[in-house]
């Protein structure tokens, strides 16, 4: 009981892990897109319990935000957009499967040769002064007047939240903009890619409401303009 | 505490299954989220490193990485209702206009 | 940082601004209101979004220019926590990246014009892309180049399914999507498991700590994905199973993005990440890229031999100037640096004006592809066949052209660092490729077609073809301020490179 008490971070891992892994499997095996998903979703939060073990919470909480909230609920209305019937009727197994199953076994090999232990970078010996340190700013008292209460810089230990912020916002201030600029170009893609377009016989069907409203907003503008 | 290796194993299996999805699978949308699957398994990696290290650069990269997966899968979807608008279907075999 | 270095942002800051103006233009020009996306095409609409995205890239040009005062103070002080190099190297791209977007802006205009697809909300997209390649070729750290890279990227997926009621287009889109994401994420992997060898994600620092390391599995390992994904943007050979295809399938304008503007930034961040990152490691990476090399330049040339389709011959020619391009990479010298970067300038501008031909005979979406369609041009267009003679000389490097001085430096530089055999893979597949583009030149010259393609030839058109024609005949004939910018610029990398490991 000790034995396992002691090693409960080892056994969530192995825990976590195979579920991990599981999941992973059954997203590429299901036939079904939308249990697809879901074991994908499965697989997502496993990977946010894995951050959590390693000490990173809040990638973690950003993990379930984006993956488990953002992107699974956009695959799934994907999914559910695009009528199940619609799907393709695929066998599961054929010669290219196995083709394909190969390959995997073969990368898996060459993955399994390459991080085996020590095969990565033992940790570099100045490599902790490197970490991004906080500062904060605590009172202290007056080395000679006792009354007196002065502030001063102290470094603080790392928390999570901060020093990923403290580096997002600092040094990483380039690849952050560039990001947001990125997300913008999303944005303008999906719509200019999903928009659908009104045929013109479509439009002349198109219901009053719509071509009410771009209406009603022009005499709106025209009567602006017109004060 | 879990040694570094593990979780490159982990990751590796993650990343392999991923691989196999995109290369098995016909279903436009599974492909995808195949592609997610590695995607997570590369995250998965920067992580164990950066606490490897003690540094935050590969924590960052990982939030750049769910950045950019966040808004491709936006792109991408639309690119598939696109697709499915025309022919009624999301499999990539189908979409042989020009060879593939 | 402060926030003075700002100022070494500029250029890319006026496009990212003026991506944004281009969004908002029409809305503010139509008053608000809805208006109906079918109908008229949007013929004047397209006018006015041409000139403004032309008076963005002037300013964007000024910007670059006004920048590049800067450089000598960079020299020692890196900006950015070392994320982000105003250098001459990036400079030179930067030039390069803007005259060639402004080009396409020109061979844009009728294509658009004729479809009914919106103008501004295209140039806002090309000009995010040339935002991200600027931010790529400007990266000196692995985060900062892989955004860069992913900007450009999905800027350039959303561009191929541009014409989003052909589905020629979306399937361009869908498989240059799926591809490309896969090839990031293998991209990615081999990042991460350098950052894991190295710990760090800086390229100097990596170069650094690959100094004091010795042969490593994981470290090779995450070479070859990097590479590998590299080779998926500049479409060599094992890795380029997408181009043809949405090469075939994307608007016109927008191959010519991908074949030109976009294939010259992947160059341009693969010479900077395996120079300065990686060339402690080059005897175990040489080899690997030396077949890739090879492979890329026999494949694509041979494939291309058999194409009809103009869009998937140059595709695979395209494939062939890869592997071209990998030589200077290869050789990890400054004669393949310079070869790079004049390569990149010579090939852009003959690639360039081969499409302004292409889009000349093309009368709507997909027509005038076919090499048939230039059977009898030399009837009726005379000057536009003679200038396709010059375009395919250069391309496959023939003398009086540029294309000439950029194969000199690149397979000099191959057999300076001891590739002889893959220089002479490289004349050899230079031969070939000359018969397939003489299939082009007998069709306009030789036979005579019906004259099925109607040539369209607008001052747009024209001017391109103008500009190209007289880039490759000069640096052809007076190749010495081409080389001699690409020998500050190369030069700028080399030093700095070899100033780095002398300190240490």
């Amino acid at each position: 009981m000790d034995a396992i008490a002691s090693n409960a971070p080892l056994v969530v891992f192995i825990v976590i892990g195979t579920i991990a892994v599981a999941a992973s499997f059954l997203v590429v095996m299901m036939r079904n897109p939308v249990h697809s998903a879901l074991f994908l979703l499965l697989t997502f939060l496993c990977v946010a319990v894995l951050f959590v073990i390693k000490a990173a919470e809040f990638v973690a909480a950003v993990q379930v935000l984006v993956y488990a909230g953002g992107i699974m609920v956009l695959f799934l209305f994907v999914v559910m957009l695009i009528n199940v019937r619609h799907l393709p009727d695929e066998k599961m197994t054929t010669s290219y499967t196995l083709g394909g199953i190969g390959v995997g076994v073969a990368i898996f090999v060459l993955f399994f040769a390459v991080v085996r232990t020590g095969a990565y970078h033992d940790e570099a010996p100045n490599a902790a002064k490197k970490l991004t340190t906080v500062r904060e700013q605590v009172l202290t008292q007056h080395p000679t007047d006792p009354n007196k209460l002065v502030r001063k810089w102290r470094a603080k230990d790392n928390r999570n939240a901060e020093a990923i912020g403290m580096a997002l916002y600092r040094d990483y201030l380039v690849p952050f903009e560039v990001a947001s600029l990125f997300l913008l170009v999303a944005m303008i893609g999906a719509i200019v890619i999903g928009k659908r377009e009104l045929s013109a016989l479509e439009e002349e069907t198109a219901p009053d409401y719509m071509l009410e409203r771009v209406e009603t907003e022009k005499e709106v503008k025209d009567l602006v303009n017109a004060n | 505490m879990i040694p570094t290796h593990y979780f490159l194993i982990l990751s590796a299996i993650l990343f392999t299954i991923g691989v196999v999805g995109v290369l098995t699978r016909k279903n436009g949308i599974t492909i995808f989220m195949s592609i997610e699957l590695m995607v997570n398994a590369v995250n998965l990696t920067f992580l164990a490193y950066a606490r490897q290290f003690h540094q935050v650069h590969g924590l960052i990269f990982v939030f750049f990485i769910m950045a950019i997966a966040a808004a491709e899968a936006a792109v991408g979807l639309a690119i598939f209702i696109t697709l499915f608008h025309h022919r009624d279907t999301i499999d990539v075999d189908e979409a042989n206009l020009m060879h593939w | 940082m402060t926030w003075g270095d700002t100022i070494y942002l500029l250029p890319e800051i006026v496009i990212s601004i003026g991506a944004c103006l281009l969004l908002i233009a029409p809305v503010m020009r139509r008053g608000g209101g809805v208006v109906r996306a079918s109908g008229a095409p949007s013929g004047g609409g397209a006018r006015t979004a041409k000139w403004t995205m032309l008076a963005i890239l002037v300013l964007t040009a000024v910007a670059v220019i006004a920048s590049s005062g800067l450089v000598a103070d960079v020299a020692q002080t890196k900006t950015f926590a070392s994320m982000f190099a105003l250098d001459s190297f990036a400079i030179f791209f930067k030039l390069l990246f803007i005259a060639t977007m402004a080009m396409l802006v020109l061979l844009s205009d009728d294509y658009l014009a004729a479809s009914r697809y919106s103008a501004w909300e295209y140039y806002s997209l090309l000009s995010f892309a040339l935002c991200g390649m600027m931010f790529m070729v400007s990266g000196v750290h692995l985060a900062a180049i892989y955004i860069g890279l992913e900007l450009l990227s999905l800027s350039s997926y959303i561009l191929a399914g541009y014409f989003k009621n052909e589905l020629k287009s979306t399937e361009a889109a869908m498989k240059y999507f799926v591809l490309g994401t896969v090839s990031s994420a293998i991209l990615l992997y081999g990042i991460s498991l350098i950052y894991g060898v190295t710990g760090t994600l800086n390229l100097m620092r990596i170069a650094d700590a690959m100094s004091t390391l010795v042969t490593n599995d994981a470290l090779m390992f995450g070479i070859m994905l990097l590479g590998a994904g590299l080779c998926f943007k500049i479409a060599a050979a094992p890795f380029h199973v997408w181009t043809p295809d949405v090469y075939e399938g994307a608007p016109t304008p927008i191959t010519a993005f991908l074949s030109t503007a976009s294939k010259s930034a992947a160059f341009a961040i693969f010479a900077r990440i395996f120079y300065v990152g990686m060339h402690h490691f080059r005897l175990d990476w040489q080899v690997v890229l030396a077949i890739i090399a090879a492979l890329s330049m026999i494949i694509g040339n041979l494939a291309a031999i058999t194409q009809d389709n103009i869009k998937r011959m140059l595709a695979y020619s395209s494939i062939g100037h890869a592997g071209y391009v990998l030589l200077g990479i290869i050789s990890v010298s400054e004669m393949g640096l310079y070869g790079v970067l004049v390569y990149s300038v010579v090939y852009v501008f003959a690639t360039l004006g081969i499409w302004a031909t292409v889009l000349m005979l093309s009368k709507h979406e997909y027509a005038g592809e076919q090499v048939s369609d230039f059977e009898g041009l030399h009837r009726r267009a005379p000057l536009w066949a003679f200038a396709m003679i010059i375009f395919l000389l250069s391309l496959g490097g023939i003398p009086p052209t540029a294309g000439f001085i950029g194969k000199y430096f690149l397979f000099y530089a191959a057999v300076g660092a001891g590739f002889g055999w893959l220089a002479i893979v490289a004349v050899l597949m230079s031969a070939v490729s000359m018969f397939f583009y003489f299939r082009i030149v007998m069709a306009m010259y030789l036979r005579d077609g019906d004259g099925q393609a109607e040539v369209v030839s607008s001052g747009g058109l024209k001017l391109v073809a103008a500009i190209c024609l007289v880039v490759t005949l000069l640096f052809g004939i007076l190749p010495g301020p081409l080389v001699e910018q690409a020998k500050i610029s190369g030069g700028w990398v080399a030093k700095r490179v070899a100033a780095n490991n002398a300190q240490r």
